[in-house]
């Protein structure tokens, strides 16, 4: 062993040894392992919507679609309040994250100035929300009270601010923007306004880039708000819809458990439960895959907001 | 010197008025931020007062009869009060203790990855289940534990079992909430160790290569401690949430077979509050809430203090 390291060293070559290698090897395959149990679930779900449901329920459909089938497809396109819903969920998340940008970026920037008396402050007052807050019956009560209840508003507006962007944003600019910056453009007499939307921003597509991702992912991707202060069926985003048929099964345990389901209520059920999931297939399907084709053009930016949050954490 | 007190405070309250004419603009572009914050994070603060009140629509949050600390009492003798106390913890201990090693490692193996290309592939797949909503997940999860045609259920057939209904035994809940959980959350939750581990000094790896260090002796003693500040980090503020198990989710995946496994406080005080209408013992149940989390948070920092001169402030 000692005389293997010194012949390295003579050839001036670092090459493995077998323990190395060895722990080379645990690295791949554990690293596989991981990679085909997240992985897997996704493909399946994919392939049982394009699959023969019967082929899915007896279990003979593994990795790709067996059975090729449509119909799955056909079913949720008849279904009008998915797109009711898709409808709304893209209002929502348009409009909702260009109101965050909106109320981020501006507050982002003038915490981030450093010859700004009392950012110290404000940055205070968000970060004490992080950890205190009314619970959710004084904040239902404040939105009643300020009429949002029931307003697709209330999906946009409250939640405009989040303190963990706004302190991503603030630190990238404080880091990222060089301060002789701002003393230049102060010398040439540009204004706060101007030297923020002329200079900054342009030099900040980065963070721009990873809060409208952050922001868009949880706009898309919410559902509880909408559920609880939301009535009106119209105004759903597409998750509560998709919360509604995914759960159908669940109402089978609630059943059970009541003892309300006659052995033949049971039969028929089941009859149905293959089609069902081959819906529910289709539709998660087609609620995910804006996001799933989305990120990856994205990964390089928000790898990138992380380390920038992860700086002042 | 009165008079000099006096000339004091009058000269700093003339500086922050000079200051507010120098800067208006920055400031008012932190205006309607703050204005929300105060709105929607601050104006509901004071509602949780109805914690120690009866509260009634007729009197709103000021009109209603002061009942002192009758609610909490009604809370800590109720038949629920144990139940969701035990879930809560078991759940978000078992979350921490199972969960939190994961991102770890699986940063550390991908920072093993010599390939840039390979490195960026096994991210973009490890962090797709992020991008899931949590209704989509939930879905999968209620969709593969079927017991008629899951492919869970369907595995453990085609090995000789039993096929069993998860989601209607109380005692799987926890598991299932935190499998799914570590399933969709171990490759975003890597990115920051991967960030941090981009600070690893290069010329200590190359020393330990001479002194000829195995490739599992550089991780375990040069690229882990790199990652300990973070690590302390992020588990304090992981303990500071012990309590706060999302309703997002747990909702999701709740049914009445389960709930004996799967009621949490915050999906209590849900259901106490706007279901049954019941607000000030809602209130009562979020506030002990977020005082034991409070509580658990401050320890944590004090031992992490005492212990590694690591903490949050």
């Amino acid at each position: 062993m000692a005389q293997a390291q010194l012949l390295q060293k003579k050839n001036n070559k670092i090459r493995p040894c077998t323990q190395d290698r060895a722990f080379g090897a645990v690295v791949v395959i554990s690293l596989a392992i991981f990679l085909l149990l997240t992985i897997y679930p996704l493909i399946f779900v994919i392939s049982a919507s394009f699959s023969d449901p019967k082929l899915v329920a007896s279990g003979q459909m593994i990795l790709l679609p067996k059975g090729f089938s449509l119909q799955g497809y056909q079913y949720v396109m008849q279904y009008e309040e998915i797109w009711l819903g898709y409808r709304n969920t893209i209002f929502y998340t348009i409009v909702g994250t260009l109101v965050n940008l909106v109320f981020t970026l501006p507050c982002a920037y003038g915490l981030s100035r450093r010859d700004v008396k009392g950012r110290n402050f404000i940055m205070t007052l968000y970060v004490i929300t992080m950890y205190v807050g009314g619970g959710l019956i004084p904040h239902y009560l404040n939105l009643q009270s300020l009429h949002l209840i029931n307003s697709p508003w209330v999906l946009i507006i409250p939640g405009a601010v989040s303190t963990y962007n706004l302190i991503v944003a603030r630190t990238f600019f404080s880091n990222s923007i060089p301060w002789e910056l701002h003393e230049a453009a102060f010398i040439d007499g540009s204004s706060d306004f101007r030297t923020f939307l002329q200079i900054v921003l342009p030099l900040s597509t980065p963070i721009i880039v990873v809060l409208t991702l952050y922001y868009g992912v949880g706009h898309w991707n919410s559902y509880f708000s909408a559920l609880i202060y939301l009535n009106d069926r119209n105004l759903y985003p597409l998750q509560v819809f998709l919360h509604e048929i995914l759960s159908l099964s669940n109402f089978m345990a609630n059943a059970m458990q009541e003892g309300t389901l006659s052995p033949e209520e049971m039969a028929a059920m089941l009859e149905q439960v293959e089609t069902a999931n081959m819906i529910k297939y289709c539709m998660i399907v087609v609620a995910s895959a804006p996001m799933m084709v989305l990120y990856p053009f994205l990964q390089r930016f928000f790898t990138k907001g992380v380390m920038i949050g992860a700086i002042k954490g | 010197m009165s008079t000099m007190a006096q000339s004091k405070t009058s000269g700093k309250w003339g500086s922050i008025q000079k200051e507010i004419r120098n800067r208006w603009q920055v400031y008012l572009m932190m205006l309607p931020a703050v204005i929300l914050l105060l709105l929607f994070s601050y104006k509901p603060m004071y509602g949780v007062v109805i914690a120690f009140k009866n509260y009634n629509f007729r009197g709103g949050i000021w009109g209603s009869p002061w009942v002192g600390l009758k609610q909490f009492e009604t809370l800590f003798s109720s038949y629920w009060f144990p139940i969701i106390l035990k879930n809560t913890l078991s759940i978000s201990l078992i979350a921490l203790v199972l969960g939190f090693p994961f991102p770890i490692i699986l940063a550390l193996m991908t920072n093993e990855i010599q390939r840039s290309w390979v490195k960026k592939t096994v991210q973009t797949i490890s962090y797709a289940p992020h991008f899931i909503s949590t209704v989509v997940l939930c879905g999968m999860v209620i969709l593969f534990l079927s017991p008629e045609n899951g492919i869970i259920n369907l595995a453990i057939e085609a090995f000789g079992g039993e096929s069993v209904y998860f989601m209607a035994q109380p005692g799987m809940f926890k598991w299932i909430y935190v499998i799914s959980g570590i399933w969709q959350g171990t490759g975003w939750s890597a990115i920051i160790y991967v960030a941090a581990l981009s600070g690893v000094d290069k010329e200590l790896l190359e020393a330990a290569e001479i002194d000829g260090a195995t490739r599992f002796q550089k991780v375990i003693y040069i690229n882990f401690p790199v990652l300990v500040p973070t690590i302390i980090i992020l588990f304090i503020l992981r303990c500071g949430n012990i309590l706060d198990i999302g309703y997002e989710k747990v909702f999701a995946l709740q049914n009445s077979a389960n709930l004996n496994g799967s009621e949490v406080i915050s999906t209590y005080v849900y259901k106490m509050g706007l279901v049954k209408s019941n607000f000030s013992f809602s209130t009562a149940a979020g506030l002990f809430n977020s005082l034991v989390n409070s509580a658990i948070l401050l320890l944590a920092n004090f031992i992490s203090k005492k212990a590694s001169q690591i903490s949050l402030w």
